[in-house]
């Protein structure tokens, strides 16, 4: 099993604020992250893939594929957006590096030929980074 | 839905590596450098993972502001500027990078309340890095 990682960056805006809490609970909770008109991360992302390596191509995924996937799927969908307003997924859902990360893996799942998707990382800063790694 | 995030951290501490244990030629030939009396130091990085099930509520594993809180009272203040091998949690024990990960892997097992601890990390320079999980295999 060989795994390739593919990067790719977005800059988006979020805002963290559950209408279901009252206002101060949303404060509590999410603290600056609840300020009203969001606020903005360079994301990186990695996508990782696993595979057998195909003996005529010697790839395990074809990466010009695998990146046009990355930009149709994710990067002009949430570059430059958002993500509360502007991506289906956070319509109820909190836009937080986890559900980001799941809704991109979701995104991807069953869209690369030849390869199974492995993780899916999602920097928010550069100290800040969530795995996953579908269902466990 | 399961997730794993990693905050990373730093601090700045000296250390000797030295076993009372062992003469002091037997101290030079297993450390070296590091061996040298009167210690040195490093800007160690810390990267801490946590794991556990997305609160549909909040959208996460865990609340930085009590993981980062967690770790500013009990790791940055506590180890940041100081010479490992006086701190107590050494007493006996060599303050290596192996022994330094055990150390905040068993405090964030024993008093971090607030979620799961997977594994701890800690690089020593850019070129050295240790990661522990306690009994566990670390995940790729």
């Amino acid at each position: 099993m060989i795994y390739l990682t593919r990067k790719a960056e977005f800059s988006a805006s979020h805002r963290y604020h559950n209408p279901e809490f009252s206002p101060e609970e949303n404060r509590r909770i999410f603290g600056k992250c609840n300020n009203p008109h969001g606020h903005g991360h360079n994301y990186s992302l990695e996508v990782t893939v696993k595979g057998e390596v195909d003996a005529r191509s010697g790839f395990v995924v074809d990466l010009k594929e695998l990146k046009e996937v990355l930009n149709r799927e994710v990067i002009e969908v949430f570059d430059h957006r958002f993500l509360n307003k502007e991506v289906p997924e956070f319509a109820h859902a909190i836009p937080t590096t986890e559900n980001v990360a799941i809704a991109i893996w979701q995104r991807l799942e069953g869209k690369l030929e030849g390869a199974r998707l492995h993780r899916v990382r999602v920097y928010e800063t550069p100290d800040l980074f969530v795995d996953f790694y579908g269902e466990e | 839905m399961r997730a794993h995030l990693t905050r990373r951290y730093r601090f700045s501490a000296s250390h000797r590596l030295h076993n009372p244990a062992l003469g002091d030629a037997e101290n030079l030939r297993t450390y070296g450098k590091c061996s040298n009396p009167h210690g040195h130091g490093h800007n160690y990085g810390l990267a801490v993972t946590v794991a556990g099930q997305v609160d549909p509520r909040t959208g996460m594993v865990c609340n930085l502001a009590d993981l980062d809180a967690f770790v500013e009272r009990r790791v940055l203040e506590v180890f940041g500027h100081e010479h490992l091998n006086e701190l107590p949690q050494f007493a006996g024990l060599v303050p290596t990078t192996e022994n330094l990960a055990r150390v905040l892997h068993r405090l964030f097992a024993e008093e971090f309340r607030a979620a799961e601890v997977e594994d701890v990390q800690i690089e020593e320079t850019s070129l050295n890095s240790f990661a522990f999980a306690g009994e566990k295999e670390i995940r790729k």
